[in-house]
């Protein structure tokens, strides 16, 4: 694969922007070397800020209690001296070591990023929509079906139905209202987990008729050629077909394996990627897996055994990108270098 | 000794030692029948959505907001659809039977 012309030259490649991810920039960083971190969600965390925000976590050492936001927003707090380039929003597509040893990585933007090494810390996989699981869905995906609104435009005029009852659900049906040309919100129930005052908005809407609210569920749809031209609800009065030629879905977010499983890499349980216990290097040499996604003998999932394989696997790393330098262990209490990457302390002072 | 009756994905029944106090998720998860839990017992991931036997769901705690809201995101579910993170095995629950979701 030829180089793109704008191609991001680093040190470290981390795919996956979950708390193992964030610190090994720490780690990486400590050691003198540049990451970059791409993660498929829009905002760093991973699962720690996707799924579970607000829950406590009780096992992190030192820290008696702390919710998922609050571990990635210190995690960010801590790596920010070595300042990090974020590729969010974006999936790694695809990964090929080159013949002079480094690797080229791709995203979904069709960006492309040279690496000296790989950091795979994709937790349990990529988040990706759940789909309705309908008759001929995916011809209709990317042309009148749609997970996200990426284009506006693309639903202006439209007969567009909204199904979910989360924020992204009820934000758009009423950012629609006039934009699209008839507005249908559905969802199973009228409790939604969105913000009271979008529901109350939404509720007026609906009251002065400019928007259509209906209990039910998708049943079918129908269209040619990946047109939509309508889709068959089912509520409690029964079956109900009505014009849509546009369908906004949003059912949450599951998780996947993804292009992941295509790199040639040793999978355990098909889900899970072999490594060593001395690097965390899997059966490629300069690809190292850390966090949920490796396997080895007695792994444990939790977010201290991401911590300390990112140790590891930093320190093998820098013997794979700087060869031909000496590798000085260090420690951050006493050693002027690391504060001053940090910096932090005295830095007048000699080590 | 309490158990409980699996439908597999695939079909396939399991009777499985039940382990009091454990979530029924923890348990399934255990006996590697295919669930997953990704996010631990959160109420989060949906990955232990299981579908219960009708003469059970009435039989067990009810479903709080959390779990009622998660499950109302879902593209597909049943009447007796529950998240099985959020039900406590206890013996009393002798005989539960109850069939994995989909993945979705």
């Amino acid at each position: 694969m030829a180089l793109h012309p704008t191609s991001t030259i680093t040190d470290v490649a981390i795919i996956g922007a979950g708390p193992t991810g964030l610190f090994a920039v720490f780690e990486l960083g400590l050691l003198g070397l540049k990451a970059v971190v791409i993660d498929v969600l829009d905002k760093p965390g991973g699962q720690c800020s996707e799924l579970y925000p607000e829950k406590p976590i009780y096992d992190i050492p030192s820290w008696p209690v702390i919710s998922g936001q609050e571990l990635t927003d210190k995690l960010l707090e801590q790596i920010a001296p070595f300042t990090p380039e974020f590729r969010l929003g974006q999936l790694v597509t695809h990964l090929e070591k080159r013949a002079d040893g480094r690797f080229t990585l791709q995203t979904s933007d069709g960006e492309m990023i040279d690496a000296g090494a790989i950091f795979i810390a994709a937790g349990a996989g990529s988040f990706a929509p759940r789909k309705p699981k309908l008759d001929g869905l995916d011809a209709f995906e990317g042309t009148s079906v749609f997970y996200a609104v990426r284009k506006r435009a693309r639903f202006a005029g439209s007969d567009l139905v909204v199904v979910g009852g989360g924020d992204s659900a009820l934000d758009w049906a009423i950012d629609m209202v006039g934009h699209a040309k008839s507005v249908t919100l559905m969802h199973r129930s009228d409790r939604f987990r969105a913000a009271p005052a979008s529901v109350a908005a939404m509720r007026a809407l609906e009251a002065e008729g400019k928007l259509r609210f209906v209990e039910g569920d998708l049943h079918a749809l129908s269209g040619a050629a990946g047109q939509l031209d309508a889709v068959t609800i089912k509520t409690k009065a029964g079956l109900e077909t009505l014009p849509a030629t546009r369908l906004l879905a949003f059912f949450g977010l599951t998780i996947e394996l993804g292009p992941i499983g295509d790199w040639g890499l040793d999978l355990a349980d098909g889900k899970q990627i072999r490594v060593d216990t001395e690097k965390f290097q899997t059966t490629t040499p300069g690809i190292f897996a850390i966090g949920d996604i490796n396997h080895y003998p007695g792994k444990l999932k939790l977010i201290l055994s991401g911590f300390h394989e990112a140790a590891l696997a930093s320190h093998a790393a820098f013997k794979v990108v700087r060869p031909e330098e000496k590798l000085r262990f260090q420690y951050t209490t006493s050693s002027s270098e690391l504060q001053q990457r940090l910096q932090v302390g005295d830095t007048s002072k000699a080590a | 000794m309490a158990v409980l009756h699996v439908t597999d994905r695939d079909g396939r029944n399991h009777t499985l030692e039940g382990a009091e106090g454990w979530r029924v998720m923890e348990i399934l998860r255990d006996h590697g029948v295919g669930v997953e839990g990704i996010c631990g017992g959160a109420c989060d991931c949906a990955t232990c959505h299981v579908i219960v036997a009708p003469d059970w769901a009435g039989r067990l705690h009810p479903a709080r907001e959390d779990e009622l809201l998660k499950l109302d995101e879902l593209p597909a579910i049943e009447a007796t659809s529950r998240l099985s993170c959020q039900i406590l095995w206890e013996e009393a629950l002798d005989g539960l039977t109850l069939t994995l979701a989909e993945v979705n």
